[in-house]
C-alpha cells in the first residue's frame, strides 16, 4: 500500500515554471509521476512541456484540482509567497501539500497552521526533499516521487523511512537499497520548528500501514519530535525501529543549517534523544553509516524478514 | 541575527515597554555625551556584546565584571574607559572573548523586586508562549529545574492574538496588584507586540523589575530575529553589527555556504544540514575533531566549491579536510572537478579525503584519480572518517 502517496496518486506542482520547480516537475515525469497540472497565477493556459508529456498550466490550484483531478500538491514557491500557497491548497480541497520551500518566516507558518487546523489537508514540509513511494520499474522507476529526492536510488519495498533531513534520508535509503532491502514510501518532514507533519503522524502511518514490516527514524538537535514519537513506539509499535540522531558534536546555541535545529535546553540534544531512543527499544544507529545495518539488527532480533 | 541591549531597549521604547534612561557610546569622547542625558547619581556601565554572562565575565587584562554599578557619573566614565576597546570573556563568548566596541550607560534603578519574561515559539503547540517566573535575575533553566511552579506558560493563539485576561492572568499569577499590575501589563503587551511585529526569534527580559515607586521596567533585554523574515524588515537589517560575527561566517554567507567555525582541526565540507552535522559527529565518534560546519546545499556548483575550500583554509588550525558529499540529483563528476580545481587554485598542502556518493560517482573518483594530486578516496561514510582521523593525528 505505502503511505500519503502511491504511484497513481496525481500531483500538481505549484512554481512549474520556475527554474527549480520545473527541473524537479521534470525529474518526477522521467521517473513516471503522474504529473498532472502546473500552477503559476498570471500564467493559466500555456504548457510546460517536456519529452512527450504536456502539463497544462492554471492560475489557481482550485482550477488545476478541478480541470485535473489532482489531489497533492508540490510546492516550489518562493519563501515570500509559500505560506499563501499552502493555503490555497487547503482551500482547494487538495488531499496533501509537500512544501519543499526552504526560508519561509516562522511567524507565516505559525499563522498558516492556526488557518489550518481542523481542516482535512494534510501538510508535509516546509522545508523538506519530499515524499517518495518507489514504483517496481528499473531503479523504481514507475513510482511517485514529490519534491527533490533522487527517485533511483530507492527500491520497492517493505521499509518506511521518515527524517528531517534531505541528504541523510537519501544516504539511508541508498544504505537500504545497497543492501537489497527496498522501501514502501520515505517521508522527509523538513528541518524546520514549525512544520505540518510530524515524525509521530508518519510513524503512526507507517505502523497502520500492513505493507511496512520497519522503519527508520532520522532526527536532529532541536525541539522533542523525535522523543515524543519514541515513546509512542515504545507504547504502541511492534515493528522494528532503527533511529539515528544527528548533531551530538553541534554546540549550544548555534542554528546548524535547519531552522530547527538549535540546541536550546537539555531536553533537545543528541545525547537527551539518543538516551530516550535506547530506553523505548529503538536500535540506535552509532553512526550516520550503520542507519541500515542497525535496522537489519532490530529486525532480526524481532525475528521480522525485511524484503 | 542578534542585536545589543540598547538597540533592543530602543526598540522597546518605541513599543511602549519602559527601560531605564540610558545613553549609548563608542568613543571616550561620546561618554560626555552619553552621560550629560543622564541625571547625577548611581549609573550602570554596561559593556554591549552579543554574548551574556557579561555581569560575571573578566577582561583579558584580568579587569573583572563586564556590567558595573557606579556611584557617580564620574565614577561611570572612568569604568566605562576600563572597559572600552577591551576584550570582554563571558561563558558564552569561548575563550577569545569578544572586543567592546560600545558601552550603554542606563540610571541605576532601585530594585523592589526581580522578575523573568520571555517570548518565545512553543515548538509543540506551533504558537508563540510568554514564559514568566518570579525567579528573575538568576539562570532559567536552573528555576526550571529546581522550582518549575514559579514559572507560568502563556500561549497564544496567533488567530485572535493576546488576550486581555491572559495578561491579567499572568500579571496576577507573578503576585502583582495595583499601580504594578497596570504597568505590568502595559508593559508584557507591548513586548508581545514588539515580538509579532518584528519577527523576532526571541524577547528575554532577565530581570524584569518593579521599583519601590511601583514602576515595572526591563532591566536587560536581549533579543534575536527570525532571519527568514529580514527580508521584510531592513529596520532591523540596519541594526546588525557585523562586528560580533566571524568573518568567515559572514564570507561563506556571501556565496550562500551555510558555515560555522567550531574549535577541531578537521574541516569539513558537506552538502546537506542533516548530513554536514553527521559528518562533524562521525569525525569525532572515530575520535578526531571537527573544525567547522559546512553545508555547500543541495546544488553545489565548482565557484561555491572553490569559496569553501578558501574559507576553510583561512582556520589556521584545520590540518585536514574532509569532502563528504551525497550526490542525488547533483553529478558527482561536476563536484569532483570543483574539488580538483579548488585543490590547486589554493595549492592545497594538506591531507585531503573525499567521499563521493550517488549519481556519477564513479565518473567523479576517476576525475579525482586522474588529477595527479594527493587525494584520498572514501567508500563509506565510516571509511573516509577513519581515513582522514588518521592522516591528521
Amino acid at each position: 500500500m505505502a503511505i500519503l502517496i502511491t504511484p497513481d496518486t496525481k500531483v500538481l506542482v505549484q512554481g512549474i515554471t520556475g527554474d527549480f520547480g520545473g527541473r524537479h516537475a521534470r525529474l518526477s515525469l522521467d521517473y513516471g509521476t503522474k504529473v498532472v497540472a502546473g500552477v503559476t497565477p498570471g500564467k493559466g493556459g500555456q504548457v510546460f512541456e517536456h519529452g512527450p508529456h504536456r502539463v497544462p498550466i492554471f492560475n489557481s490550484v482550485a482550477e488545476a484540482a478541478r480541470s485535473t483531478g489532482a489531489t497533492v500538491s508540490a510546492i516550489f514557491v518562493p519563501p515570500p509567497f509559500a505560506a499563501d500557497a499552502i493555503l490555497e491548497c487547503s482551500d482547494a480541497g487538495l488531499d496533501l501539500a509537500v512544501a519543499i520551500t526552504e526560508g519561509i518566516p516562522v511567524k507565516d507558518m505559525v499563522r498558516a497552521k492556526r488557518a489550518m487546523a481542523g481542516g482535512r489537508m494534510r501538510l508535509v514540509g516546509p522545508n523538506c526533499p519530499g515524499i517518495v513511494t518507489p514504483g517496481t520499474g528499473d531503479k523504481s522507476h514507475g513510482g511517485c516521487r514529490i519534491g527533490i529526492a533522487p527517485g533511483y536510488i530507492h527500491k520497492k519495498g517493505r521499509v518506511g523511512v521518515v527524517s528531517r533531513s534531505g541528504t541523510l534520508t537519501y544516504e539511508a535509503v541508498y544504505q537500504l537499497t545497497v543492501r537489497g532491502i527496498g522501501q514502501s514510501t520515505c517521508v522527509g518532514i523538513g528541518g524546520d520548528p514549525v512544520n505540518g507533519t510530524s515524525h509521530l503522524d508518519v510513524i503512526r502511518m507507517f505502523n497502520d500501514d500492513p505493507e511496512t514490516v520497519g522503519m527508520v527514524m532520522i532526527g536532529e538537535i532541536g525541539g522533542n519530535a523525535e522523543v515524543e514519537a519514541a515513546r509512542w513506539i515504545r507504547a504502541n509499535c511492534r515493528k522494528p525501529v532503527a533511529g539515528f540522531i544527528a548533531g551530538s558534536t553541534a554546540p549550544a546555541g548555534r542554528r546548524m543549517g535547519h531552522a530547527g535545529a538549535i540546541v536550546g535546553g537539555a531536553e533537545d540534544t543528541a545525547a537527551a534523544k539518543i538516551a530516550v531512543f535506547k530506553e523505548c527499544g529503538i536500535e540506535v544507529a552509532v553512526t550516520p553509516s550503520d542507519m541500515a545495518d542497525a535496522l537489519i539488527r532490530a529486525a532480526k532480533a524481532a525475528g521480522v524478514a525485511l524484503s | 541575527m542578534n542585536i545589543h541591549e540598547y538597540q533592543a531597549k530602543a526598540l522597546f521604547e518605541t513599543f511602549g515597554v519602559a527601560v531605564p534612561k540610558g545613553a549609548a557610546a563608542k568613543t571616550p569622547e561620546d561618554f560626555i555625551i552619553a552621560l550629560g542625558g543622564l541625571p547625577e547619581g548611581p549609573t550602570m556601565v554596561k559593556s554591549q556584546i552579543h554574548a551574556g554572562g557579561r555581569g560575571k565575565g573578566v577582561f583579558k587584562d584580568g579587569y573583572k565584571g563586564g556590567v558595573k554599578f557606579c556611584k557617580t557619573k564620574a565614577e561611570a566614565r572612568e569604568i566605562a574607559a576600563r572597559m572600552l576597546g577591551n576584550t570582554l570573556v563571558t561563558a558564552q563568548t569561548g575563550p577569545a572573548g569578544r572586543r567592546v566596541q560600545t558601552i550603554y550607560f542606563t540610571v541605576a534603578s532601585e530594585i523592589k523586586r526581580e522578575y523573568y519574561l520571555a517570548i518565545l515559539l512553543d515548538r509543540g503547540a506551533s504558537r508563540p508562549v510568554i514564559v514568566a517566573s518570579t525567579e528573575g535575575g538568576v539562570e532559567i533553566e536552573k528555576v526550571a529545574h529546581e522550582t518549575p511552579d514559579r514559572i507560568f506558560k502563556v500561549v497564544v493563539d496567533p488567530a485572535y492574538g493576546l488576550a486581555d485576561f491572559q495578561v491579567r492572568d499572568l500579571v496576577t499569577r507573578l503576585g502583582l496588584a495595583g499601580a504594578e499590575a497596570k504597568n505590568a501589563v502595559r508593559l508584557v503587551r507591548g513586548l508581545y507586540a514588539m515580538y509579532w511585529e518584528t519577527d523576532a526569534a526571541m524577547v528575554e527580559v532577565n530581570p524584569l523589575i518593579t521599583t519601590p515607586a511601583g514602576e515595572v521596567l526591563a532591566l536587560d533585554a536581549k533579543v534575536s530575529f527570525d532571519d527568514n523574515a529580514l527580508f521584510r524588515h531592513p529596520e532591523i537589517v540596519a541594526l546588525r553589527d557585523l562586528n560580533e560575527e566571524d568573518p568567515k561566517e559572514i564570507e561563506a554567507s556571501a556565496h550562500s555556504l551555510n558555515y560555522i567555525a567550531l574549535d577541531g582541526n578537521i574541516a569539513c565540507l558537506v552538502n546537506g544540514a542533516g548530513l554536514a552535522m553527521s559528518t562533524m559527529d562521525i569525525i569525532k565518534y572515530f575520535g578526531g575533531s571537527p573544525a567547522n560546519f559546512l553545508d555547500v546545499g543541495g546544488g553545489a556548483s565548482k565557484d561555491q566549491v572553490v569559496a569553501a575550500f578558501k574559507i576553510i583554509l583561512g582556520d589556521p588550525n584545520v590540518k585536514g579536510i574532509f569532502v563528504n558529499i551525497f550526490g542525488g540529483i547533483m553529478d558527482c563528476n561536476v563536484i569532483a572537478a570543483g574539488i580538483v580545481e579548488a585543490a590547486r587554485e589554493v595549492g592545497l598542502g594538506l591531507p585531503l579525503v573525499v567521499r563521493l556518493e550517488g549519481n556519477n560517482s564513479e565518473a567523479g573518483k576517476a576525475t579525482l584519480a586522474a588529477s595527479g594530486l594527493k587525494i584520498v578516496s572514501g567508500d563509506s561514510m565510516a571509511d573516509a572518517a577513519q581515513k582522514i582521523v588518521r592522516l591528521v593525528s
